[in-house]
């Protein structure tokens, strides 16, 4: 099908996106990479009066990285986040997971920012965040800017704190302390497709070697990123143990893709090798 | 209330082209039904099965994906784009020809452009590295072996023709 009219803006600075989103921000909708918003307009899920197309805020296509972590801005898309050597170095999760998310056609023109914005319980990249205790930048013209951690970010499913009269200009992705080995892992019946159960982890040691913090983070097991904490689980290097317990943390649905008791057969699996994976990589 | 139309300029295959528009209007079917390049082809409509890929400043993107107002001002190569100066068959076209990678065809300039695209990357892939490259196009004839083996095909084409004659 193909999308209904619409009344399009296409502002070329932030200011004029967020002057625009204060007055129409209720019948509007911000268009990046379109990667989501498009099929859903051409499906007619969803008909804005309005689209205000971000794409002209060249200001905003940065993939940074300093000694803290990575700053990707609205703008950047999942392409520019695989391919950015210093984010990779900086922060190695971006990478493990972002060339997962569908297909590198995709990943050209969707954003990450996006994506996040999107909160997907099935999208890599709100995992990603949550895992790491990353936070997002909003941006309006009644508040100015603000920022909200990855934990207050994921609502529910579809839905994040980002208000219709907000613009998200940025992501920060932290940095992990000390000698944390992260992995990322997922299942799907073929690459690029959506997972049925997917998992990222970091594990943290110490100087000896042993395991000082772990915990992983679960997309398509709940209506946001699942986050649980496992160092307790995973101290002893045990990680099917760990697993196991994460899987009991979890509270999956049956859907037509997979029933809930196969996604936590899947979690369990998936988490054990994903620890080892993440400790390994770090392991003295 | 008509719609109220957008001047869309781009350049496509090194040509300059513009057409006034709606908002709404896909940039494949601003392709197909504003420019008459029918050669970019629509399947799902949503993303999914690569038929419509173009190549936007040179990078593969679902042209069903796009507005074509978000594209004005960029440039664009559709499948009537990857052949050689003066019209004979491009290294990929030529090797979906000698490898049979195509029965209807519907699919095929999704495959033409986004293996054009990925031989700039990558000029000499491995059997398993052409399967993913081509993970984001669907095709209902071919079973995929010979979509494969004319991409394999295909970067040989390519290095024989840009290896300097002595």
């Amino acid at each position: 099908m193909k999308p209904p009219p619409v009344v399009y803006h296409s502002p070329d600075t932030v200011e004029e996106a967020v002057r625009l989103l204060a007055e129409h921000g209720a019948e509007a909708k911000v268009l990046a990479g379109g990667q989501s918003l498009v099929p859903m307009l051409n499906m007619r899920l969803t008909a804005p009066a309005r689209l205000v197309d971000v794409n002209r805020l060249d200001d905003l296509a940065y993939v940074r990285s300093d000694r803290h972590g990575v700053h990707v801005g609205a703008l950047a898309r999942h392409a520019d986040v695989e391919r950015a050597t210093h984010a990779f170095e900086t922060v190695p999760l971006l990478r493990q997971a972002v060339r997962t998310v569908a297909h590198p056609t995709i990943r050209n023109r969707g954003t990450t920012v996006g994506s996040l914005v999107h909160a997907d319980p099935c999208g890599e990249m709100p995992a990603v965040l949550a895992l790491l205790d990353g936070e997002v930048l909003l941006r309006s013209e009644r508040d100015g800017e603000r920022t909200v951690p990855a934990a207050d970010f994921f609502v529910g499913p579809m839905e994040s704190a980002c208000r219709d009269d907000e613009i998200a200009v940025e992501a920060y992705f932290p940095r992990p302390p000390g000698r944390t080995g992260t992995d990322w892992r997922e299942l799907s019946r073929r690459n690029g497709d959506y997972a049925l159960c997917g998992v990222g982890t970091l594990v943290r040691v110490d100087d000896t070697g042993a395991v000082a913090a772990a915990k992983a983070a679960f997309i398509a097991m709940g209506p946001v990123p699942q986050v649980v904490d496992l160092t307790e689980a995973a101290i002893a290097g045990d990680w099917s143990a760990a697993a196991e317990h994460a899987a009991d943390q979890l509270d999956p649905e049956d859907d037509i893709h997979a029933s809930a008791e196969y996604r936590r057969h899947l979690a369990r699996v998936l988490t054990a090798r994903s620890l080892k994976a993440a400790y390994e990589a770090v392991a003295p | 209330m008509s719609e109220q139309r957008h001047q869309v300029t781009v350049t496509v295959n090194g040509v300059t082209r513009r057409a006034e528009v709606p908002a709404r209007r896909l940039l494949a079917d601003y392709l197909r039904m504003d420019l008459g390049l029918t050669g970019t082809h629509l399947g799902c409509e949503h993303g999914v099965c690569g038929a419509c890929t173009v190549l936007l400043d040179g990078a593969p993107v679902r042209s069903c994906l796009i507005f074509a107002v978000s594209a004005d001002g960029h440039e664009l190569t559709t499948v009537e784009g990857c052949c050689e100066t003066g019209g004979a068959l491009g290294p990929v076209q030529q090797a979906f020809l000698e490898c049979h990678g195509l029965q209807c065809g519907f699919c095929t300039p999704g495959f033409i452009t986004t293996i054009t695209a990925y031989l700039e990357e990558n000029p000499k892939p491995t059997e398993e590295e052409a399967r993913e490259a081509i993970g984001g196009n669907l095709c209902r004839c071919t079973g995929y072996q010979n979509i494969v083996a004319a991409v394999l095909r295909a970067a040989e084409i390519k290095r024989e023709r840009e290896t300097p004659h002595e």
